[in-house]
């Protein structure tokens, strides 16, 4: 299973030196790998069909519980089946749509390695595990949508989504790990089996918000909804894979995961309707409101995750099936749609709908999987869509609100009726339309994809036992989380459903007989109102211009404001705990040693008198000779070594700092002022008083010897070594030094690339002519 | 400088000051000393002498540039480090060798090597500095 989650990835690699290979045929041999993990993963149907789950689990972080596991039931074998299966035909079509691209190698290494990341997302049973998966697909979508980077409109495209869902995935992350807190568990399966643990837990709420943020977000709903549309600047077999039929369920696939968990509250079943029917009616209108065919079926592929995520909140059995049939359905119809719209653009050069008439002719094999694919999602007998929205009926009829909810839903799939006939219906009929490109029809690779999915729509819809028995059954019993009959049918008598479906056509055929002047109003209403992808400009802006005034205060360019602001963080540091906290100030009789009092009064009075000299020379040597009488305190108290490298440390230092001072006038003074002299004064005489405060705390409690005991006790026995000091430092604590010397190096290089910088500027700048 | 004493001196004070940190350095497991103290004291040397003698003949003098000793240091250092995995112990275990002919000789080990690096890395990370501050347009 591991092997199966990777083998994409692994194949990401060498994909750039297939297609170098191969060519633009690449996609056939590429699509050999997501067919066989088709027909792996085909081989769990018959198991979790008769109610078997597995777990497969390899360590990955055991001591923080964190593992490689998955988890196979029918929920995650329904979508690792999708994406597998439309993962094939998305490789061909893309070979055949990017056919002569100069970057179809990467563009194949970043579909694969999406592929890789959605099926570990699916699979996931530790919330890590799920949470690196999530992340995996929101930067691969970043990179497919980004395909085309020399474009703008891309870049900012592929930016959103990545702010968005990546946002999102933080709320997850925090939601997950609060799960694991309260259950006890990092695995799914555990945690899921007993849902009232985290229901009646007094973080449901935070773990509930946190975990919505992230579905939302990923699955586009209201208010989140604007960056799925904008994603459509991906090539379309992005959009036809990522954004229709995989990564945007993900977040409908983690509600579904979740429901036995977290569902069947009031809140949560308040929260996914509302979000969920107002996603449904916003994007069913802005879907008739485009005339892009690829913006069109965009927004009606939010409509559809407004519609699962609102089925998945009413929470009834009968919802619960319709939201599985209905997923399964729109993966198959959304896909191909989105195929036939690229097959249209490739064909003709447009996707605009009001210019595309009559391409049945031309385009034969695009306008059957068009047709089928339409008549599915249009929820027109026999096809499966049919069946699907006939659940969604029932489904809404079964919940708690049910005149309401089945208007919400009418209204809704009307809308996407409407939209269904005019992308799959109306550029094939009527005269041939002026278009950029005389129309032809594609190579195989091109319609093969959709006329499968769509020819599926059919046969599942014929034949919906097979539906039933081995993907929505199963799935819907593991999303319940308790066993349920399903028994899917084509037709059963004439009911409640079938008039709400009667009411849909009737209302949808009105909606596209007025489509293009229902889109005209649409496009002058919408465009005239402030919308969320305005704000998010709005947002961003505003935090660049955050960003900028706090760099602006505090990276002034001027030294000495660093140091003010480095000096004032010390002080606070150090001053503001002792204060709040207290320091355990004792103070003991001072020893009476002469020389102990001579070295300190000599330190003393060179320290006070640095602020007071006018001279930078006698400044350094002051500083100098407070150095020394430091190394002489190290000396007193028996400290050879320290002592050793202070007097090294001074001596450099004056030589440097001689060095330095070399290109300054040496006579010259520093005098600041009164005012800034005191300001300057105070913070160091803060930072001075404290610091002495607490080593005088610190040393009043007894010290803990433990470890000098230990050292000096295996210093020689194990290191071979008396100079204690040193052996620490090279053996015991090597590692920290290796560390340090890392740091010296590269503070070594850091100032020799200033210096040389200071060089460049010097020689433009102040001397024109070279000299001496 | 432009110092007749200094110009005099400097060179063989500069040759005893090298000895002395390498002393330094290898006296430095039992006493007090080690890589760290070893590498001021010949960063210093360095300093004296491009003081007394210029920029140039104390480049001539080291022959590498200073950086390239730092980052062979910091070089010796990890491979001592990586030593320790050859033999199964954790990176930057001692690993040591008693020779046959005097096991009391305890020099031969990775902790000497690492401490070498130290030292190198100290004294080219700092005469690097002093020499690009003396460095003149």
């Amino acid at each position: 299973m591991l092997a199966a989650t990777l083998a994409p990835f692994v194949l990401a690699v060498f994909a750039p030196f297939v297609r170098r290979r191969v060519g633009d045929s690449a996609g056939w041999a590429l699509a050999v790998l997501p067919a066989a993990l088709f027909i792996y993963f085909a081989q769990f149907l018959g198991p979790v069909a008769s109610g078997e789950t597995f777990i497969f689990s390899t360590e990955w972080v055991p001591a923080l519980g964190i593992a490689l596991s998955f988890y196979v039931d029918g929920l995650s074998l329904l979508f690792a089946l999708l994406i597998t299966f439309i993962g094939t035909f998305i490789v061909l079509y893309a070979g055949a749509y990017l056919k002569g691209h100069a970057d179809l190698g990467r563009f194949f290494m970043f579909v694969l390695m999406f592929m890789g990341s959605m099926l570990g997302l699916v699979l996931a049973d530790n919330v890590v595990t799920l949470f690196v998966f999530w992340e995996l697909t929101s930067i691969t979508s970043f990179l497919l949508i980004g395909f085309n980077h020399d474009k703008a409109r891309s870049r900012r495209a592929a930016l959103q989504a990545l702010v968005v869902t990546g946002g999102g995935g933080l709320a997850l992350l925090a939601g997950l790990l609060l799960m694991a807190q309260v259950g006890g568990s990092m695995e799914l399966s555990t945690l899921l089996a007993d849902g009232d643990v985290l229901r009646e837990h007094p973080w449901y709420l935070a773990i509930l918000v946190l975990v919505l943020a992230g579905a939302f977000t990923k699955s586009a709903q209201v208010p989140f909804h604007f960056w799925l549309p904008n994603a459509m600047e991906a090539p379309t077999p992005v959009s036809a894979y990522l954004h229709s039929a995989t990564m945007v369920k993900a977040g409908v696939y983690l509600l579904a995961r979740m429901n036995p968990g977290l569902g069947g509250t009031d809140i949560w079943q308040i929260i996914l309707m509302s979000f969920g029917g107002a996603t449904l009616l916003t994007g069913a209108i802005l879907a008739l409101r485009n005339t892009d065919l690829k913006l069109m079926l965009a927004q009606t592929t939010v409509a559809s995750l407004g519609l699962l995520v609102f089925l998945i909140g009413i929470g009834e059995p009968l919802a619960i099936q319709a939201a599985m049939a209905y997923l399964f359905a729109h993966s198959m119809f959304k896909g191909a749609l989105f195929m036939v719209a690229g097959s249209i653009d490739h064909g003709t050069g447009t996707r605009d709908v009001r210019r595309l008439s009559g391409l049945g002719r031309v385009m034969p094999f695009t306008a059957a999987a068009a047709g089928l694919a339409a008549l599915s999602m249009s929820g027109l007998p026999p096809f499966f869509g049919f069946i699907a929205k006939e659940w969604v009926y029932k489904g809404t009829l079964d919940g708690s609100l049910p005149l309401l909810l089945t208007a919400v839903a009418i209204t809704g799939n009307a809308l996407m009726f409407a939209v269904a006939f005019l992308v799959g219906f109306k550029p094939f009929f009527g005269k041939p339309g002026d278009t950029p490109h005389k129309p032809h029809e594609g190579s195989v690779g091109l319609w093969i994809g959709a006329l499968t999915l769509a020819a599926l729509s059919l046969i599942f819809g014929l034949f919906s036992g097979l539906a039933e028995t081995f993907f929505i059954g199963p799935a819907a019993v593991a999303v319940a989380g308790v066993p349920m009959v399903v028994d899917l049918y084509l037709w059963g008598g004439f009911k409640a459903p079938v008039v709400a479906s009667i009411i849909t056509v009737a209302l949808g055929a009105f909606f596209f007989w007025q489509g293009a002047r229902l889109s005209a109003f649409l496009a002058r209403v919408v465009d005239a109102l402030w919308g969320p992808d305005k704000g998010y400009d709005q947002f961003m802006d505003g935090l660049i211009g955050l960003a900028r005034a706090v760099t602006n205060l505090f990276q002034t360019g001027h030294l000495r404001r660093y140091m003010l602001f480095t000096f004032l963080t010390l002080a606070a540091v150090l001053v503001l705990p002792q204060v709040m906290l207290g320091n355990g100030f004792v103070v003991k009789a001072p020893p009476i040693d002469l020389l102990v009092w001579a070295i300190g009064l000599l330190a003393f009075v060179g320290a006070l008198a640095i602020p007071f000299t006018r001279s930078r020379l006698a400044a350094i040597m002051l500083m100098g000779v407070l150095g020394l009488s430091v190394a002489f305190v190290f000396l007193l108290f028996g400290a050879p070594d320290l002592a050793f490298t202070q007097l090294m440390v001074e001596t450099l230092s004056v030589v440097i700092l001689a060095l330095v001072l070399a290109r300054l006038p040496v006579f010259g003074t520093d005098w600041r002022g009164y005012p800034r002299f005191v300001r300057d004064a105070l913070i160091a005489g803060a930072i001075g008083i404290a610091m002495a405060t607490l080593l005088v705390s610190i040393t009043s409690v007894p010290l803990d010897l433990t470890l000098s005991e230990f050292f000096s006790a295996r210093s020689y026995t194990e290191a071979y070594g008396r100079n204690i000091v040193n052996v620490i430092l090279v053996d015991f604590r090597a590692l920290d030094t290796l560390g340090e010397i890392a740091v010296v190096a590269v503070a070594g290089v850091a100032v020799l690339c200033l210096l040389a910088f200071r060089h460049i500027d010097h020689d433009s700048e102040d001397k024109p002519e070279a000299s001496s | 400088m432009n110092s007749l004493i200094l110009r005099t001196a400097v060179p063989a004070l500069a040759g005893l000051m090298l000895l002395f940190s390498i002393y330094v350095l290898l006296r430095g497991h039992n006493e007090p000393g080690g890589g760290f103290i070893g590498g001021l004291i010949g960063a210093s040397a360095f300093a004296i002498y491009t003081i007394a003698e210029g920029l140039a003949s104390a480049r001539r003098a080291l022959i590498v540039p200073p950086i390239t000793i730092a980052g062979v240091g910091l070089f010796l250092a990890a491979i001592s480090g990586i030593v320790s995995l050859l033999f199964g112990d954790a990176f930057l275990t001692g690993q040591w060798w008693f020779p046959a002919f005097n096991p009391d000789l305890k020099y031969f080990s990775s902790v000497v090597l690492f401490d070498i690096g130290v030292y190198l890395v100290v004294v080219g990370a700092i005469s690097g500095i002093a020499f690009a501050l003396e460095e003149r347009e």
